[in-house]
């Protein structure tokens, strides 16, 4: 095979794994929107939060450390030096559903049957208080997070590959983090677990009943309210895995929130309401994107990635504004 | 099949219900009960207040004035879900199912309120969750078999014909095992074979499961037909009460019906 074609692959696959990544971003957003109809602006400051919080617990951190020793002139930093990586992503997802139960009492209940752009303002403000309440609780700086998934390059990924170009070329193999691989996995394993928690189980039926008709749900016995925080705490967990990933790929830091950002296209693609429009949208920018950076990025000056995912969104709707999978926009006079 | 004179006891009762939005009076000074193990009719004409007087049975709203009694309690400002809890199932006049879920999956959510497993025995679909997922499919087989409709149990119900998806909302009130069935004009827009059926499942739910129905229906044969009491509304108010023959014949009734003016 020639070096060019080797390439392209290796392009498409870094491409399809940094879209599994996208796509589990995506996922926590048409959770929530389905189910209550709010775009949920927080969905990155959440994943964010997550992984502070469970780096937090892993290195014992004290919580509100710095206020504390503000306010009282103590030093505490570290209550402990750490404890199992295993118990502090099961106290994280306790965190993550104690806010879900937060949101519903503080936010939601109140703004039931609002429009939508209130609810919308609502998650804005709700992305900054989590910002700054991370902030508060664990400390600014960047962090590194480790939860033990093998990382760096995959020597026999290439070796196996350089056996494949044709003789006489300079081609050195292809190049994969092996992070990337158990993340794609992951993300694999989780949609596949949702997926399966919605088809068969009464809860799965509830949050699908009520993503479709609200009075209805309500008439068959289905309280809207733990509904809600079924769904926040779902999110809450799809966020605490997307912050891993993303968290153990390229440290804790603000700039992780943005990665919120790069799901919006990603909707837009696949529509605000499939699950699986998530997943293909997802896979469809990450290749894309690798993609346009390989083969033009380098005749336009490159760094394409920043934009192209947005410019495609537009083309989208212009074209076909509900996505490839969305519920299709009628408008009956 | 005039279950009324056998058993005496209300299962529901309604005292002195007044209902407004602003100042809008839509139910004023409302009072009649519903006996076990009999078919209601709520007639009137549009806009009399029959829709909202099955909104205050079923919670969506709350009367400013008056108590309701159910199954021998006075019951609290409750939310609809909690109602639904106590035994109240309902169906609505234009529809709402469950549309992106199929018949079966509608079915198995309207027995949600029987089922107790919790969350964590469901995501691994083991002991309790499993045992109930099966029981409780069982049950809604039957209900599927009782209605016709096993050819559609896998179709979204979005899909089906409007005919259908009133049975398959029928359906799915009845899979609550509901102590009072409310049925809101369940033959409404439906052709005469369809009405037809409509009204055999009506009669059969109430014979084989001895369900208390309250409906609403605007076509008087099938009213006077089914029901073994009817209650008519005209303007929010209580107009007539009584078996359907003494409705027939009330001039009350009569007048609403054909139009004589209010003043």
């Amino acid at each position: 095979m020639s070096p060019v074609i080797l390439n392209t692959i290796e392009v498409i696959l870094n491409g399809l794994m940094t879209g599994v990544m996208y796509s589990l971003v995506a996922l926590g957003f048409v959770l929530i929107f389905k189910a209550s109809g709010i775009f949920n602006y927080a969905q990155g400051v959440m994943a964010l939060f997550a992984a502070l919080t469970l780096v937090g617990f892993q290195t014992g951190q004290v919580p509100f450390s710095h206020l504390i020793n503000v306010i009282f002139g103590t030093n505490y930093h570290n209550w402990s030096n750490g404890i199992n990586t295993f118990l502090a992503i099961v106290l994280t997802m306790l965190v993550m559903i104690a806010l879900a139960w937060l949101v519903e009492r503080v936010v939601l209940r109140h703004l039931v049957n609002q429009e939508q752009i209130i609810l919308f303002m609502a998650t804005i403000g709700l992305a900054f208080f989590m910002e700054g309440l991370g902030d508060l609780m664990w400390g600014a700086n960047i962090k590194v997070l480790d939860v033990g998934l093998p990382s760096g390059g995959s020597f026999w990924l290439e070796d196996v590959t350089r056996e494949w170009a044709s003789e006489g070329s300079e081609y050195y193999g292809m190049y994969i983090d092996v992070l990337d691989v158990w993340a794609a996995g992951i993300a694999v394993v989780l949609v596949i677990a949702l997926t399966i928690f919605s088809q068969y189980t009464k809860t799965g039926r509830a949050l699908r009943a009520v993503a479709d008709d609200h009075q209805a749900a309500l008439t068959v016995g289905i309280s809207l309210r733990t509904i809600w925080v079924v769904v926040w705490s779902i999110a809450g967990f799809v966020a605490l895995v997307a912050g891993i990933m993303w968290g153990s790929k390229s440290g804790i830091q603000f700039s992780l929130s943005l990665i919120a950002l790069k799901a919006l296209p990603v909707l837009i693609l696949g529509g605000f309401t499939s699950i699986p429009g998530a997943i293909i949208g997802g896979l469809v920018i990450g290749v894309g994107e690798k993609l346009f950076e390989f083969g033009i990025g380098p005749l336009i000056g490159g760094a394409t990635e920043n934009w192209f995912a947005y410019v495609l969104a537009l083309l989208f709707l212009m074209f076909r504004p509900q996505g490839l999978f969305g519920d299709k926009i009628i408008e009956r006079v | 099949m005039n279950t009324a004179e056998n058993t005496s006891e209300a299962l529901l009762s309604l005292k002195n219900i007044s209902l407004s939005f602003g100042g809008v009076k839509a139910l004023t000074d409302i009072s009649f009960d519903i006996k076990k193990g009999e078919i209601r009719a709520i007639i009137g004409p549009n806009g009399a207040g029959k829709s909202s007087m099955l909104n205050v049975i079923n919670g969506f709203y709350h009367p400013q004035e008056g108590e309701v009694w159910f199954n021998g309690n006075l019951r609290g400002s409750l939310k609809p879900h909690e109602i639904a809890r106590q035994g109240i199932a309902r169906t609505f006049q234009n529809i709402a199912l469950f549309k992106g879920m199929s018949t079966l999956d509608n079915l198995m959510t309207g027995r949600i309120t029987k089922m107790h497993a919790n969350i964590f025995w469901q995501a691994i679909w083991k002991g309790k969750a499993e045992r109930e997922e099966l029981e409780h499919r069982e049950k809604v087989e039957h209900i599927i078999d009782f209605l016709e409709i096993q050819a559609i149990r896998k179709t979204p119900v979005g899909r089906l014909p409007y005919g259908l998806q009133k049975r398959v909302e029928l359906g799915r009130a009845l899979a609550a095992e509901s102590k009072l069935l409310l049925l809101d004009e369940p033959m409404a827009g439906m052709n005469v074979e369809e009405k037809e059926d409509m009204c055999r499942f009506v009669l059969d739910v109430h014979e084989e499961f001895g369900t208390t129905i309250a409906l609403i229906e605007h076509d008087m044969g099938v009213v006077m037909d089914i029901a073994d009491r009817v209650v008519v509304l005209d303007y929010g108010r209580k107009i007539g009460d009584g078996f359907p023959d003494e409705i027939r014949a009330d001039q009350n009734v009569i007048d609403a019906y054909l139009g004589v003016s209010h003043d």
